[in-house]
């Protein structure tokens, strides 16, 4: 079976390619990219082809979300992998990554088997394990990181418990990097964070709530850029959300460094100043900064510092945020908005398209090593039609995913995903196409 | 004026109008307390549930005794006693409270927002008694109440606060509202425990009491929690005593006729010296606390429709 795509902006830039043509799928991969694909196409065996018009819309590399908390095995009443990957599609998504920290931890080959199963019973998005580093992600004892690639991990980390012991720290990445697996770092120094519930400033001393400061992130930031440096390896920084951050980050590219990094869309979406209602759906961690981090993540973004951008996905039960807003649990479902909270950078002139689609795609691809993010011949046909116009209103109910747990429910939103490939399969097609 | 209001849950969401409302009522209800048979029927056949998940003994006593004198029927109700222990939710709880038709819930919570998130989930009238280091607005009232009678005024007055300000939903709730009313608001306390950005509520702070206190019409000492030296934000109570304990050498920078105040309990020679505590010329510590019962019993009065 063969899929013309024809009439769409393709932008790809893994080949600096931003013009409308043609794309041909077939077998699963992508064959050809081109002009006129559809003359050609139409002399030849017409009949065996699905011929799908898309005039106006933007036709990317399929988007890929690096940073996602998919709840199974142990936590299925958040999430399963089977509606994380569902709402992956809808938001765009052909490939994720999932962190390890479920109930067990994804500690040990059995559990990175099993998601792997899962992800292809599923059969939605390609779904790549993340293993922990530490066993349990206790911070203790290194993981069997050699048997946990071997099952299909694609990095390491040990998510929201950040490895304190700089030690281990440092045997993880000399070990991992020895593996060619990327080691992501959740940045808190757990001993200034302690008790913290928001952002440590003006709005926490108004609102009674206990602080977190931007040096918790900062300061772990700075260790591990000094930990990669002194060991020569490569660590990837996740979601990042304070300009002290951006600035050690930027300092350690020029340097040379291998760091790469990541922020999500609330990060340069949303400030603390909207925490004043204690809106439980705005309560993640990191916290949601000041106005000035969110303008320092956007100049982070536009000048490269940040490479990626995630969702960080932390689906949750209604009862886990229908609580005091201490006892809440930190996160935002954020896999079917973050296309389009990221496509309000590109009106305000932060990020070019192809510069957008590029933090989306190729980018996480190369950091993690995998062959995606491209629309080259050959290629796995992971393709993702955006309709950058479409206006939609935010509306949880019809979220795919469990976790219904969004602040922008109501929002008004312009552009999203309406056609989702996977492996040449559609995986979504939005009610607004007409296919 | 129409006093409106459905909760009262912070004093930084009243206007200077709605507090001069719920000053002269309390003033008002001064009286009833003085007489013999210090009962007047106005809340007759109204429930008013005390929910608290924290431990009180004072504001609890003192919206109990403000219901009873209002002829409310009131009801206690205490985090060890209730079915929180059980793993019930702040919303259950609430909705079964709700479904049994009290007309008043006052809570108090080491949860700062919780009356807020009770406030949006029933109908009744909410009033904070405490939310963790959010508000404590009775208190606020009762201070400024205090300090009016005292004074005369509040416009114009140089009030101190002085202690842990980080924790302290009292010192919150008061800075709203003295500022509000126009008096000026100084700090004083340790470093670590003048929170982030303070100053940006319009107030200036200071690390040394004697900063503070000078020339101040008012002082207010508040109460060091023994369990904060776990945290490191003092190194020792002796040490605390040395430089923030309120004494009868350091008020003399204060007002030739500053009044002292507390809101209790207090740790004699660790914030404030007995000698002061307890000499009539200075401390209005126990006026606050008779005040309090007068505040408790207008807002009670005014969330139930008191002056429609």
């Amino acid at each position: 079976m063969k899929i013309l795509l024809t009439g769409a902006r393709i932008i790809d830039p893994s080949q600096k390619i931003d013009a409308v043509m043609d794309i041909m799928i077939a077998d699963g991969k992508i064959c050809q990219t081109g002009l006129d694909l559809l003359k050609s196409a139409k002399s030849k065996d017409a009949a065996k082809i699905k011929i799908m018009e898309l005039g106006g819309m933007v036709l990317t590399p399929g988007l890929i979300d690096m940073h996602t908390h998919l709840r199974e095995p142990g936590q299925e009443y958040k999430e399963t992998i089977s509606s994380g990957a569902q709402a992956a599609v809808a938001g765009g998504f052909t490939s994720i990554a999932c962190m390890p920290n479920t109930d067990p931890i994804n500690d040990n080959r059995s559990i990175t088997e099993f998601m792997k199963r899962k992800a292809v019973e599923a059969s939605l998005a390609n779904v790549y394990p993340i293993g922990a580093i530490s066993k349990d992600s206790a911070g203790h004892h290194l993981t069997e990181f050699w048997d946990l690639k071997e099952a299909g991990a694609v990095a390491l980390s040990d998510d929201g418990k950040p490895v304190m012991d700089a030690a281990l720290m440092r045997h993880a990445l000399e070990y991992a990097y020895s593996l060619g697996l990327p080691v992501i770092s959740h940045c808190e120094d757990t001993n200034l964070s302690a008790g913290g519930q928001m952002n440590e400033g003006y709005y926490s001393t108004i609102l009674g709530l206990r602080g977190i400061p931007s040096i918790s992130e900062e300061a772990m930031v700075a260790r591990d850029i000094l930990l990669a440096e002194f060991t020569k390896t490569h660590v990837h920084i996740a979601h990042v959300s304070t300009k002290g951050s951006v600035r050690l980050i930027r300092e350690a590219k020029k340097r040379g460094l291998k760091i790469t990094a990541e922020t999500a869309p609330h990060y340069f979406t949303l400030t603390d100043e909207t925490l004043q209602t204690y809106n439980t759906r705005l309560k993640v961690n990191p916290p949601l900064r000041s106005a000035a981090d969110v303008t320092a993540i956007k100049e982070g973004l536009a000048d490269g510092t940040l490479d990626a951008i995630v969702t960080d996905h932390a689906p949750h039960a209604r009862t886990d945020k229908e609580l005091e807003f201490e006892y809440a649990s930190n996160g935002i479902s954020g896999l079917e908005t973050s296309l389009s909270l990221s496509l309000r950078l590109v009106r305000e002139g932060v990020l070019s398209l192809p510069e957008l689609i590029a933090k989306m795609s190729i980018n996480p691809a190369q950091i993690l090593r995998l062959p995606k993010g491209t629309l080259e011949a050959g290629a796995d046909a992971d393709i993702t039609v955006i309709d950058p116009q479409l206006p939609w209103i935010v509306d949880v109910k019809t979220f795919y995913s469990k976790g219904k747990n969004s602040p922008f429910h109501g929002w008004e939103m312009q552009g999203k995903a309406v056609l989702t490939i996977v492996g040449g399969e559609i995986k979504y097609a939005g009610p607004s196409l007409n296919i | 004026m129409k006093f409106d209001r459905k909760d009262i849950l912070g004093i930084k969401d009243l206007s200077v109008d709605e507090i001069n409302v719920i000053l002269e009522t309390a003033e008002s209800f001064l009286e009833i307390s003085t007489r013999e048979i210090k009962k007047v029927p106005t809340l007759r056949g109204k429930t008013i549930i005390n929910l608290f998940f924290e431990a009180s003994t004072r504001t609890r006593t003192s919206f109990e005794i403000a219901g009873k004198r209002l002829s409310a029927d009131t009801i206690n109700i205490s985090a060890s006693t209730s079915s929180v222990v059980k793993g019930e939710t702040l919303i259950d709880t609430a909705r079964n409270l709700e479904a049994m038709n009290p007309d008043v819930i006052v809570i108090r919570h080491s949860a700062a927002g919780a009356p807020h998130l009770l406030a949006t989930l029933v109908k009744q009238a909410i009033i904070n008694a405490g939310d963790g280091a959010h508000e404590h607005p009775t208190q606020a009232l009762l201070d400024m109440m205090t300090i009016k009678e005292k004074k005369g005024k509040l416009a114009g007055l140089k009030v101190a606060i002085v202690g842990d300000i980080a924790h302290s939903r009292v010192a919150r709730s008061n800075i709203y509202g003295l500022a509000k009313m126009g008096a000026e608001v100084v700090l004083a306390g340790p470093a670590t425990m003048l929170p982030r950005d303070i100053e940006q509520m319009g107030v200036k702070s200071y690390t040394k009491l004697e900063d503070a206190i000078c020339d101040a019409d008012v002082v207010m000492m508040l109460r060091i929690q023994l369990e904060r030296q776990k945290q490191n934000i003092f190194p020792s109570l002796r040490e605390y005593s040395q430089h923030y304990c309120l004494n009868t050498r350091n008020i003399k920078l204060a007002r030739p006729d500053a009044i002292v105040m507390h809101p209790g309990p207090i740790n004699r020679g660790v914030e404030i010296s007995p000698d002061i505590a307890d000499d009539p010329a200075y401390s209005v510590i126990l006026d606050q606390v008779n005040k309090g019962v007068a505040v408790r019993m207008a807002l009670l009065y005014l969330l139930t429709g008191g002056n429609e």
